[in-house]
């Protein structure tokens, strides 16, 4: 296929070609764009485009078509570019147009000169995101995307790497049998961090012999290892500067992406870094006195430009906003087809649903009670915002875990397994003073610095406070801690600028675990009843995993995946029935039934309802919900009498 | 950089060269002429270009059409001239002549201006000749007014003329006194600037672009796209009729034209390529600022053979290093003699755009700027200014010696002129930024809205849509309508009073709140809602804030190890709201220093060795919890809350959010909040532009509409208070004391700048006494008596109770009188005594506290368990 070669490997020589039709007209851009975004239609395309989220960057050839599945963590100054530029050959006086797009560095042959002050020249402008993989992003997410693409035939539909590594394709193979090797013992991986990611484990030791195999890497005077600034600790992956050259007004800080580019990884930039960093005060010699020599701080050079083959630039052709980064399900549920998959998944939905219960009950040591509010919690999602009210979170503290035991962490490598992004934050005295969870600005250097709390939308977020001790917070601690709260109940982060505070939307899933009711405030507390106490609690914990059916486990990502996009509505005699509803069990107990319990009935019967593939709220279902809400309550109140007399 | 290109001094060094000495300048001033003359490198680019204005060819004692200053023979004493060459000299360059005659205008040296960047290239063409330079140079004369600047349609005697015309006749039809205290809007404004300039010595004369646009819109345009070569035009232009008037005025250097407020304040994020090379003004908040750099202006070359000496200027950020000296032809002899070059100073700051501008989501644009000369250090990292200046890309060069750039261009703005626009709001709210904020249209609408019979009604409502529909918010729930409607008057706050020359201080005109009631009731959701909506507002909670983090504290800064002191919300708050949730959770020390704030508006600090006084003029709207967790309606609002009663006395209003508990009011909350859940993202839109009219409306009143007491409204108000009085006088009691009389006046204050009316009438009065009495009728009835009681609130305890615990004591003492001269009694048989007889029922605090009346009346005294007589 020398044409799907061209357009991947050399992007280049496709926009040049359209360039030179074109000039002087300036809707060239336009059909550069056009162009990609018709080619990556055809049958699949997008599966053949290299990701970097999967292929190391020094397997990547310079300037071919890549793309990346991630996260803005931060924006910096817009900048301006040479657009169009001319050269002039000195001795022909030859002038030439060239474009200044997707380019790094103004190209120009060893005879010419770029001629600066030409009338030619265009200057545009854009826009530079750092770009990080989604924080939190699960094993399995990674594991499908990655051989998403492979079915068409691994050697083909892979671009080839660049020719300089003639070992690396012996080297592909290689990785992939790893892969292979690794998958049975995957559990296994998962224990080792929070993070769990299996890409991540192996790549180090790869990175670190092809390093010392001799190519641009790290430069060996460039000391302390550059801070890639992931929200988590722990994390790995490249980092990207993703350069936007339209309506990059529509993306914000945390957004997902999906990019489509042409990656630049020129030497010329990592030299650039190194020289001007050493720049002398004034020079000696008549040389330039250059007045941007001092105009960055080391700190600043070093995150704004760092190594490109440490950090790669990705030149945007095509970017999109994904709703979900679950490679299970179509990118965008809008389209024709992916609406004829919704309807397939939906007509199965009620089995899929008692299954889920079923393994989350087991999951939840037999309570099912237990299962099924996390079930609703696991599919909520704040969709909307009324003023400063976020609507449609819903915070769970699963009260009564059993204390310094490994449930909690077995609980959560459950839900890692469900949804596509997570964390699992130990609330540890120690790590609340110690860790950052606000993001703040770093001026010295110029960017933000990312915090734990950084996170994209609808990751989960378990807090597991049974890990808590008795013990001292400090500021830090405090001000963490209230961040916590914060996010929990407006869903917001205010990012810490230093000068003032700026709020941050997010929409994060928070589910605390706890002993007894948290300290941090949560929309509903479901105190946990287990109905079995396995003596081993490891092994009951991953017979569980290792029970369920890939193909099962699948089902359930989508289905917590999908149900979470879905419109909901209240018809208008349902409405009634609710009114007529709280007013009656008003006038019954009028202490005890406020109107944060409507709130939270109206959630949980919207949910309910989203979870059976309903997008109305029928009668049943409302009483089906208050049912649930009166056993959750009751369960509170024995809890409360419990306690009173043990006073 | 040569700014002087394009000022007198450059082009008479070129004319120097053109025609020869000897001239009258040179002999003015030898020493520097002399080198420029033989200085040929740095210039000799620009030869085949008609370089020169029109003046060029002529003697300098012709009619000088285009530098129309004065011969130089004119002032023949040059008191500042000095020898160039000493070494002495170098360095500064201000007490540097470099090398340019003083033109016209006496002995005032002129100074570049690096700001303005190198304008080497401020060629003239003739927009008629056909391109032919030196036609043009030689018709010059005859077409003088046809010439303008290379790439500008500049021309510059024009131009120069125009802005002298500008100087001389602009008066300011709608100057604001406070803005130009001392000067007569009736005068042209920038002559007496200029004579402020001859009185001072301070050689900058600001221009306003607004005027400038004002007066003449071309001038202006020329102005903005062409900044580098029209302000030095307009230094010629202010330097001639300066010295003209004032001939004897010694200045530093010669004047230098800063203008500001260009165009419209730009956001920096709307900067782009087309603005590079333009003046642009845009605002921002500085978080970093360099050292100070030296940078080179001029250059110091000495041939190492023969000694001689050349000087180059700095052209576009480089020195071309001679590499032959003109001397003695030794190639590559010459060096670089750095303590006899020129430099000038230089800061590198950056500047982050407003929070306010930021769009929601998305991170601080930066922007680098530099500033030059006297502009250095005049800005701190935190400060809000405005630029002016002039927005530069440089290409960035990979490597000097490889052919290859970076396609990126590097930006900053070489600054002209700063305004700080925080300065003022150490005496007041700051009105320059928030003025700008509202567009003619905006104003139009607001001012609409304000003559709506209902405004006050409406703005009310619109307050809390999250929690209740707007309609139903009356019929639903009293008292949260009424809150609503104490929450608005807090927004617009009172006018500002100040007697401080008669020794009274400062009177508050911040209205404080305090809403409590029982859990549930949407307080929290009230106070988040008004935090969100005024701009300098805090949000914190009783339970998370310590008295530090509300107050300020003093921190040792890691790097510089000095004290440095971090303020807290309620400073950080100052001229805005602070929100204090949970405010019964907060503890006793956190508390006490509300006291100072509530009332004073200040905050002192006495730590580690800083003893300072910061404003802290902030609302409080605070949200308290009853202590049983439920409101108890039996009990006091004091008992409630339990918060002591000299706090309470400082809130202007107290509302009590109770759960109404009726069927009709339920409904509407079902109703209400069932609708939450599936209203469409579109609807819930259009309510968000209510808040934005609000906020608008809030912004517009507070900074602009400042109300004053008519005389009905003051005699309405006395009357006020004097029935206010009554009511309690009747029944022995004190009902009010002057600080409700304070209070009603700042809601009627409130509540005129609600309409937006300059003057307090008897309605805003009536509203504020309604407001008042309701907020009474709720948080000081005395649970017993059901009598509305202000000393509840003022002194922690009811009137009624106060008698009670009086009337007890003396039944006691009469008791124990009553039981003859026994000189000691048993405690539990007089109490049992007591109960007997009365017919009411006596706890034993009851009974504690009347014996501890007794005793503290000296009638007897209690050891143990008996009670011994005295």
């Amino acid at each position: 296929m020398p044409c799907v070669a061209d357009w991947l490997n050399n992007p280049f020589s496709i926009v040049q070609g359209i360039f030179a039709q074109n000039v002087p007209n300036s809707d060239w851009e336009k059909k550069v764009t056009d162009y990609f975004k018709e080619k990556l239609k055809e049958n699949n395309a997008t599966n053949w485009v290299p990701s970097l989220n999967d292929v190391p960057v020094h397997y990547l050839k310079p300037n071919s078509l890549v793309k990346f599945r991630c996260m803005v963590q931060d924006m910096f100054d817009p900048e301006f570019y040479m657009g169009i530029y001319e050269t002039v050959d000195p001795n022909t006086n030859a002038r030439v147009l060239h474009f200044g797009k997707y380019r790094d560095v103004a190209e120009c042959g060893p005879q010419q000169e770029i001629d600066l002050n030409s009338s030619q020249t265009v200057t545009l402008e854009r826009q530079t995101f750092y770009c990080v993989p989604v924080p939190g992003e699960s094993a399995w997410v990674k594991e499908i995307s990655k051989t998403k693409g492979k079915p068409h035939g691994s050697s083909q539909a892979r671009v080839s790497p660049s020719t300089s590594y003639t070992p690396s394709r012996h080297k592909r193979s290689y990785e992939e049998d790893e892969d292979m090797d690794l998958h049975p013992s995957k559990q296994k991986e998962q224990h080792m961090g929070s993070g769990g990611d299996i890409h991540g484990c192996v790549e180090p030791k790869r990175l670190e012999t092809e390093a010392s195999a001799g190519h641009h890497l790290i430069s060996p005077n460039c000391s302390p290892p550059l801070d890639l600034n992931f929200p988590l600790p722990g994390e790995k992956g490249p980092a990207c500067l993703v350069k936007v050259y339209e309506s990059w007004d529509s993306f914000k800080v945390n957004d997902v992406l999906e990019v489509y580019g042409i990656l630049s990884v020129d030497p010329v930039l990592s030299i650039v870094n190194s020289e001007e960093s050493c720049a002398v005060p004034f020079p000696v010699d008549s040389s330039a006195l250059d007045p941007m020599d001092c105009m960055d701080t080391a700190e600043e050079q070093r995150v704004h430009s760092p190594p490109a083959s440490l950090v790669p630039r990705i030149h945007v052709i095509l970017a999109q906003k994904l709703q979900h980064i679950n490679p299970l399900l179509p990118a965008c549920l809008n389209e024709e087809e992916s609406k004829t998959f919704v309807s397939n998944f939906m007509s199965e939905l009620s089995p899929v649903r008692a299954e889920l219960l079923g393994f989350l009950t087991h999951a939840l040591l037999g309570d099912s009670l237990a299962a099924e509010y996390l079930i609703l919690h696991l599919i909520s999602t704040v969709y909307a915002r009324r003023d400063v009210l976020p609507l449609g979170k819903f915070t769970v503290n699963l009260s009564g875990c059993p204390r310094n035991s490994i449930f909690t962490e077995h609980l959560y490598r459950i839900i890692q397994q469900l949804v596509p992004a997570s964390y699992r934050l130990q609330m540890t005295i120690e790590n609340m003073n110690q860790s950052r969870f606000i993001p703040h600005k770093d001026y010295t250097a110029n960017r933000l610095v990312s915090g734990v709390l950084q996170l994209a939308s609808n990751t989960s977020l378990v807090v597991d406070e049974t890990q808590l001790e008795q013990g001292q917070l400090d500021t830090t601690g405090i001000h963490n801690v209230t961040a916590l709260g914060n996010l929990i109940t407006w869903q917001k982060v205010d990012y810490d600028f230093n000068y003032h505070q700026m709020e941050f939307p997010c929409n994060i899933n928070v589910l605390v675990t706890s002993e007894g009711r948290s300290l941090l405030p949560s929309d509903c507390q479901v105190h946990l009843q287990p109905q079995i106490i396995p003596p081993n609690m490891e092994e009951y914990m991953n017979s569980l995993l290792t029970a369920v059916l890939p193909s099962v486990l699948n089902k359930f990502r989508i289905y917590l995946s999908l149900l979470r996009l879905l419109d909901y509505s209240i018809s208008e005699d349902v409405t009634k029935a609710v009114e007529e509803d709280f007013v009656e069990m008003r006038k019954n107990d009028p202490e005890s039934v406020t109107a944060d319990d409507l709130h939270r009935t109206l959630l949980v019967a919207r949910f309910l309802s989203l979870s059976a593939g309903q997008t109305t709220l029928s009668r049943e279902r409302w009483l089906r919900a208050k049912q649930l809400e009166a056993l959750r309550k009751a369960r509170l109140q024995q809890q409360k009498c419990v306690n009173g007399n043990e006073l | 950089m040569s700014s002087p290109a394009s000022t007198p001094s450059r082009r008479r060094g070129k004319r120097g060269r053109g025609s020869n000495p000897p001239t009258p300048q040179d002999a003015r001033s030898p020493p520097s002429q002399k080198r420029r003359t033989e200085d040929s490198t740095s210039t000799g680019d620009l030869q085949p270009m008609p370089t020169s204005p029109p003046a060029d060819v002529q003697s300098p004692s012709g009619p000088d059409a285009l530098f129309s200053s004065p011969p130089q023979f004119r002032h023949p004493a040059i008191p500042l001239d000095f020898d160039i060459s000493s070494p002495l000299t170098y360095g500064t360059p201000s007490s540097r002549v470099e090398g340019t005659p003083r033109s016209g205008v006496r002995g005032t040296p002129v100074r570049q201006r690096p700001d303005l960047g190198s304008v080497r290239k401020a060629r003239q063409v003739d927009l008629h000749s056909d391109g032919l330079a030196e036609d043009a140079v030689a018709t010059e004369q005859s077409l003088g007014q046809k010439l303008v600047i290379w790439g500008t349609d500049v021309n510059v005697a024009s131009c120069k003329e125009k802005f002298q015309r500008f100087l001389q006749r602009f008066i300011d039809p709608i100057a604001k006194e406070d803005e130009d205290i001392g000067l007569d809007l009736n005068e042209p404004r920038y002559m007496q600037r200029l004579e402020e300039i001859n009185m001072v010595g301070e050689p900058f004369l600001n221009i306003n672009c607004d005027h400038l646009r004002s007066f003449d819109e071309n001038l202006y345009r020329q102005l903005i796209c062409y900044p580098q070569e029209v302000i030095p035009t307009f230094d010629m232009a202010a330097n001639e009729i300066f010295f003209d008037r004032y001939p004897d005025s010694i200045l530093e250097h010669q004047i230098q034209v800063r203008p500001y407020n260009a165009l419209k304040t730009r956001n920096m994020r709307s900067l782009n390529p087309e603005d590079i090379d333009q003046l642009i003004t845009i605002s921002g908040m500085v978080i970093r600022s360099s050292q100070l750099i030296p940078e080179m202006q001029e250059a110091f070359f000495k041939c190492q053979v023969c000694a001689f000496t050349t000087r180059v200027e700095i052209d576009r950020g480089r020195i071309a290093e001679p590499s032959v000296c003109k001397n003695c032809n030794t190639t590559h002899s010459m060096a670089l003699i750095h303590n006899r070059s020129m430099f000038s100073d230089k800061q590198m700051i950056k500047l982050q755009e407003s929070p306010e501008d930021m769009p929601a989501g998305q991170t601080p644009h930066t922007v680098a700027l530099f500033a030059h000369n006297d502009l250095v250090d005049k800005v701190q990292p935190g400060d809000r200014v405005n630029v002016t200046g002039i927005y530069r890309a440089v290409p960035i060069r990979v490597n000097p010696r490889v052919s290859s750039v970076k396609s990126v261009y590097k930006t900053h703005i070489d600054v002209i002129h700063y305004r700080k626009t925080d300065s003022k709001r150490l005496h007041g709210v700051d009105e320059e930024t928030e003025k700008k904020m509202f567009t003619e249209e905006r104003v139009e609408i607001l001012k609409e809205l304000s003559k709506k019979k209902d405004v006050y009604e409406r703005l009310s409502l619109a307050l809390a849509p999250s929690i209740y529909e707007h309609e139903d918010i009356k019929k639903a729930s009293k008292i949260l309508y009424f809150s609503c409607k104490g929450i608005l008057l807090q927004l617009f706050g009172g006018s500002r009073k100040d007697f401080t020359h008669t020794g009274r201080g400062n009177f508050r005109a911040e209205i404080n709140i305090l809403l409590c009631g029982d859990p549930g009731t949407s307080k929290s959701q009230l106070l988040q809602y008004v935090y969100n909506l005024v701009p300098r507002g805090q949000y914190t909670s009783g339970k998370g804030s310590s008295a530090v983090g509300l107050t300020a504290y003093v921190m040792k800064d890691p790097e510089t190890r000095q004290l440095v002191l971090q303020t807290g919300a309620l400073v950080l708050s100052d001229n805005g709201i602070c929100c204090i949730d949970e405010f019964d959770k907060m503890n006793e020390s956190t508390r006490s220093v509300l006291h100072e704030v509530m009332e004073q508006q200040t905050l002192s600090i006495a730590k580690a060795g800083i003893i300072c006084q910061l404003n802290a003029r902030t609302s409080i709207l605070a949200a308290a919890n009853p202590i049983e967790s439920q409101w108890n309606p039996k009990k006091t609002t004091i008992e409630n809350i339990q918060l002591p009663h000299t706090l309470l006395s400082r809130f202007d209003l107290i509302f009590l959010m109770l759960d109404p508990r009726d069927e009709a009011y339920d409904r509407r909350l079902a109703r209400h909040l069932v609708s939450l859940y599936y209203q469409s993202e579109e609807e819930m839109e259009e309510e968000y532009m209510d808040m934005a009219v609000l906020k608008d409306y809030i912004a517009y009143a507070r900074s602009h509409v400042n109300p004053r007491l008519s005389e009905e409204a003051s005699q309405a108000l006395i009357e006020a208070y004097v029935d206010m009085r009554k009511i309690g006088s009747g029944r022995g009691m004190v009902s009010a004391y002057p600080r409700q009389l304070e209070s009603l006046i700042r809601l009627a204050e409130a509540h005129a700048k609600v309409r937006f009316s300059e003057k307090v009438e008897t309605i805003d009065v009536e509203e504020a006494k309604r407001l008042h009495r309701e907020a009474l009728k709720q948080s000081a009835t005395d649970p017993r008596t059901g009598i509305v009681d202000i000393s509840i609130l003022t002194t922690g305890m009811s009137t009624t109770a106060r008698k009670r615990k009086e009337e007890l004591a003396q039944a006691l003492r009469k008791l124990i009188q009553s039981k003859g001269k026994t000189p000691s009694l048993k405690y539990q048989q007089l109490f049992d005594d007591l109960r007997a007889q009365s017919d009411t029922a006596v706890t034993k605090e009851m009974f504690e506290e009347a014996l501890r009346a007794l005793a503290d009346d000296d009638f007897l005294t209690v050891t143990g368990k008996t009670v011994r007589l005295l």
